[in-house]
């Protein structure tokens, strides 16, 4: 049944900054805002839209909010104030406990591999990043590319911006309590998921 | 004017006494004119020019004072200081030095000659027109009232009457049912009238009710219609019929009619001593008779017929209703689906239902949109699960209703734009309403327990034609007023039917003097701008009342003591006059000679315009004065080759036009001359053929805008003035001159920009006729 809302009361609840979404009033400001308008299938506006229409699955399995690169233009110029980047990326994060969210998602798997890196070190090992990003798509097609790319890294290293470290070994200080912090967040994220 | 000495001062600032020999023109208004008393000052809208003219006002006994200086629109209020009897502006700066000036990049100044025989021409015609004036006296009448009628009972009349009271006028109140407070008070809660603008709220009326039944200066009619409304504001004559016993006055009348007997308090005015004590209507009649000052139209709306609105669904089942069906259900408390009483929790509003739709209601009327909002409301308090769905074309939420908007929003409403293509019966027994989504952009199909129509608003007003004859003695049933005017019983009405004059410009103000609408009556609108509606036309009814009690004119000529009269003897009976008069001022007399009534005059001169017998004419404005203007003008003769082209303009739009020309330094043929005008409708067609005879080349009428978006501040002026100028053709023909002499063109008060080309191009076509041959004689 078209408008049937217990999707979009799910969403209001469940999803981060879901609420906001029945304030829009899809006047579409967020669309023309979009750097990547064109590349989406569905505007936020779009988006919303669909949520109080109940289309769950078209929702849900959109690649649309996996787009977002938090440029933060429809956000600022929203003109009901919705956090709309905010939103977006509820609405993936949602997807994925959902379980509709595409695994192979090209946002979906930098976007693991970005913080599986930063949680080892505490802050981004941009050698190993690099690498594990090149070697996505097998070994053979990752030499390539890192050839390809020499030149830059060469000189990177020589000024210092590129660090010597391929194992990702480098720690940041504290990095004990950057992982006691880690823990309490999925705790509290956790405590609210089952409350 | 009896022992009129005139005085003429000639300022010199602002760059007139550097462009201008100011010596020749002191002569020639000396010489010429023979002025007894010319001055010259290099400032006289300072005080020590000012006190020059004082000194000779007191010295040498001058009485009336011409200014030849800036423009008559600025300085208005420096020069009425002076408080001259006659008082009369020579505009030299913005239409003559200001538009004929030396350009930078000239080595030589083009202008010098005609400049000067500019600004001596409207010296010419100032120092001629004010021996043609005499000093205006305000009319007055002993039986002048200032009591304010307000008709109708609901929240907008409620209003006007408590603070027309409140400001100390006297008011009375007829409303055509039993009780006060109209549709509002049946309502189950309003939208938001006050900050934070986000709540449900109890209607307003009770309150009002309270105040209005309780309050000492407002008498009260209930169950009332109005028989007749006889004269003209301050001496207005209603015959109100009421219901036995429905009349009551607040604790202690204070009407004209008070004879301190105990009328009846508000609260319980139902009882019959209420009107047993009443100096001029008996209860067994049920009619009075009261002295109005001005009246307020507050009556109302009239919501659309539903029963068109097969398209939306209206008839295919019980469970489409109406806004009102579903406020009245709301009200009793229960939100069901007729069809079958199960409880309606998926509530579906379809917004401009048959509004700003050709085949219906063409407009928007403002309201509809908050109020199914509210409605949407009503069902999220009585079922926690309800789902209300607005389908809308746009939302429009005026005034401060963005915040009740969002807090619909926030309770969870779910607004659709689309439209709905079909209605039907769904399986379970409520609605399935398919629409076409245009936010989703697909068709999609809804299923719903009712579907509110929200329907938009009529004017509760006259319906017949106001431009039909109608025989004075019968009352139409079909008036409010029953006004017992010449042009008919009713208000004129504008496009859709509201009986306003133009609600931009002239809010309040309807086609008949003294008398102002209010509410959705003028124009669609809901309970909050109704009450502001209300006290703005209250306001305005007490300017009305205080203005005629000085004798002054109201809106837009305020302040003006000045009306015509009628030289009855020389009339033909042509009616032109009573059938012209935008406000219908004039009534006929049984030998059909004009009936003038001066307090329902606005003194645009239209009448004047109309005459042709030219008898009549304002003590400070008649043909004879304008005709004896131009024709002070030197025409040059023909060999000189320069033009002259009369230009009447329009004093409210053009006049002020022309000048700004002036204040943006741009420029202006040297070859005109302009005369004001209080409207193109005082536009005489003697003055044409007067023009042609005294040699100008053409004539330029400058006039406001008309038709349905008409600008013209007296309503029909220059769509009359147009019309006559139709008839000149044949003037001109009977004088052997082309009828393309004579021109009228719109003008904006915003046109300043391409006014010099249109006025050029009229200069070109006039070239191509040649001289006017008449120059001769």
């Amino acid at each position: 049944m078209a408008y049937d809302l217990s999707f979009a009361k799910d969403v209001y609840e469940n999803a981060e900054e879901g609420h906001w979404i029945k304030m829009c009033m899809q006047c579409g400001v967020c669309a023309g805002s979009c750097p990547l308008g064109p590349h989406w299938e569905f505007s936020p506006r779009q988006l919303f839209q669909m949520i109080r229409a109940g289309k769950a699955e078209e929702v849900l399995k959109s690649e649309s909010m996996w787009m977002c690169v938090s440029c933060y233009h429809c956000m600022v110029r929203c003109p009901r104030g919705l956090p709309i980047t905010h939103i977006v990326h509820g609405l993936a994060r949602f997807a994925v406990e959902k379980k509709r969210a595409d695994k192979d998602q090209v946002t979906r798997r930098f976007a693991k591999i970005l913080w599986e890196n930063m949680e080892r070190g505490g802050r981004i090992g941009e050698m190993a990043l690099t690498t594990k990003l090149y070697m996505v798509n097998g070994i053979p097609d990752g030499v390539k590319k890192g050839m390809e790319m020499k030149d830059q890294a060469m000189s990177m290293l020589k000024s210092g911006r590129l660090k010597m470290d391929p194992l990702h070994l480098s720690r940041i200080r504290g990095h004990a309590g950057f992982k006691a912090m880690l823990k309490k967040a999925r705790e509290i994220e956790q405590k609210k998921r089952e409350s | 004017m009896e022992n009129q000495k005139i005085g003429c001062y000639i300022c010199t600032g602002c760059g007139i006494g550097d462009l201008l020999d100011i010596k020749l023109l002191e002569d020639m208004a000396t010489k010429e004119s023979r002025i007894p008393v010319v001055r010259t000052h290099a400032f006289l809208c300072g005080e020590e020019g000012l006190t020059t003219i004082r000194h000779d006002m007191q010295n040498e006994a001058v009485n009336t004072v011409v200014i030849a200086a800036c423009s008559p629109r600025v300085h208005v209020e420096t020069f009425r200081q002076l408080e001259a009897p006659l008082l009369d502006r020579v505009n030299l700066r913005e239409q003559v030095i200001w538009v004929q000036h030396l350009k930078e990049e000239d080595d030589k100044d083009v202008f010098e000659e005609d400049r000067q025989m500019a600004a001596e021409d409207y010296l010419r015609m100032g120092c001629a027109k004010v021996k043609k004036m005499d000093p205006p006296e305000p009319f007055d009448d002993p039986g002048l009232s200032k009591t304010i009628m307000v008709v109708g009972g609901g929240v907008s009349g409620l209003t006007a009457a408590k603070e027309a009271a409140d400001t100390g006028y006297d008011v009375v109140l007829v409303e055509k049912d039993a009780e006060l407070g109209g549709r509002v008070a049946q309502m189950l809660k309003v939208s938001p009238v006050k900050p934070p603008y986000d709540q449900l709220e109890q209607p307003p009326t009770a309150a009002l009710i309270a105040a209005v039944e309780g309050h000492d200066k407002i008498k009260i009619y209930k169950k009332a219609t109005i028989k007749e409304t006889t004269g003209a504001p301050g001496l207005f004559d209603v015959k109100i019929e009421y219901g036995a016993g429905e009349y009551s006055t607040g604790e202690d009348s204070t009407g004209e009619d008070s004879t301190g007997e105990d009328y009846s308090t508000g609260e319980d005015s139902t009882g019959e001593d209420s009107t047993g004590e009443d100096s001029t209507g008996e209860d067994s009649t049920g009619e009075n008779s009261e002295r109005i000052g001005a009246i307020v139209v507050a009556t109302g709306y009239t919501l659309y017929d539903e029963t068109k609105l097969t398209h939306l669904g209206h008839g295919t089942s019980p469970d489409v209703i109406t806004a009102w069906e579903f406020e009245q259900m709301a009200k009793a408390g229960n939100i069901v689906r007729k069809s079958d009483g199960q409880p309606a929790k998926r509530v579906a509003f379809s917004l401009c239902a048959g509004s700003r739709d050709v085949q219906h209601l063409e407009y928007c009327s403002g309201a509809c949109c908050t109020y199914s909002m509210k409605q949407a409301l009503y069902v999220t308090e009585q079922y926690e699960d309800a789902s209300t769905f607005l389908i809308y074309q746009e939302i429009r939420t005026p005034g401060q209703m963005e915040d009740f908007y969002r807090k619909v929003q926030n309770e969870g409403g779910v607004f659709i734009k689309g439209d709905i293509n079909k209605v039907a019966s769904g399986s379970n027994g409520g609605l399935t309403v398919d629409i076409n989504d245009k936010l989703l952009r697909t068709p999609e199909s809804l299923d719903v327990d009712l579907l509110v129509l929200a329907t938009g608003m009529m004017p509760n007003i006259d319906t017949t034609d106001p431009n039909q004859e109608t025989d004075l003695s019968a009352s139409d049933a079909n008036s409010v007023l029953n006004l017992q005017y010449r042009q008919g019983p009713s208000l004129p009405l504008l496009k859709w039917g509201f009986p306003d004059s133009h609600y931009i410009c002239f809010p309040y103000e309807t086609r008949r003097t003294g008398i102002h609408a209010a509410g959705p009556v003028r124009r669609p609108m809901g309970i909050s701008s109704s009450m502001t509606d209300a006290t703005g036309a209250a306001l305005k009814a007490i300017q009305t009342v205080e203005s005629i009690g000085r004798g002054a004119a109201v809106h837009p000529r305020v302040g003006d003591l000045s009306y015509p009269s009628f030289r009855v003897d020389g009339c033909t009976q042509c009616k032109r006059c009573t059938e012209e008069c935008p406000f219908g001022a004039i009534n006929e007399d049984d030998k059909s000679n004009p009936l003038f009534n001066p307090t329902r005059c606005r003194r645009c001169g239209t009448c004047m315009g109309a005459c042709p017998q030219k008898i009549i004419s304002f003590s400070n404005y008649s043909v004879d004065m304008i005709s004896t203007m131009f024709k002070e003008c030197e025409i040059p003769e023909e060999d000189e080759e320069k033009p002259r082209i009369l230009i009447f303009a329009c004093e409210n739009d053009a006049y002020p036009a022309l000048d700004m020309i002036g204040h943006n330094r741009g420029i202006l043929t040297p070859y005109i001359r302009v005369v004001p005008l209080r409207c193109m409708g005082s536009m005489n067609l003697v003055w044409v053929a007067d023009a042609m005879s005294a040699g100008y080349d053409g004539v330029l009428l400058m006039g406001c805008r008309h038709g349905d978006d008409y600008q013209c501040h007296f309503v029909r002026g220059s769509a009359l003035a147009e019309t006559r100028l139709n008839k000149v053709a044949e003037t001109l023909d009977r004088l052997q001159l082309e009828s393309e002499r004579v021109k009228m063109i719109e003008v904006n008060i915003m046109d300043s920009d391409i006014l010099p080309d249109k006025i050029n191009a009229f200069v070109d076509d006039l070239e191509a006729f040649g001289p006017n041959p008449f120059k001769e004689f």
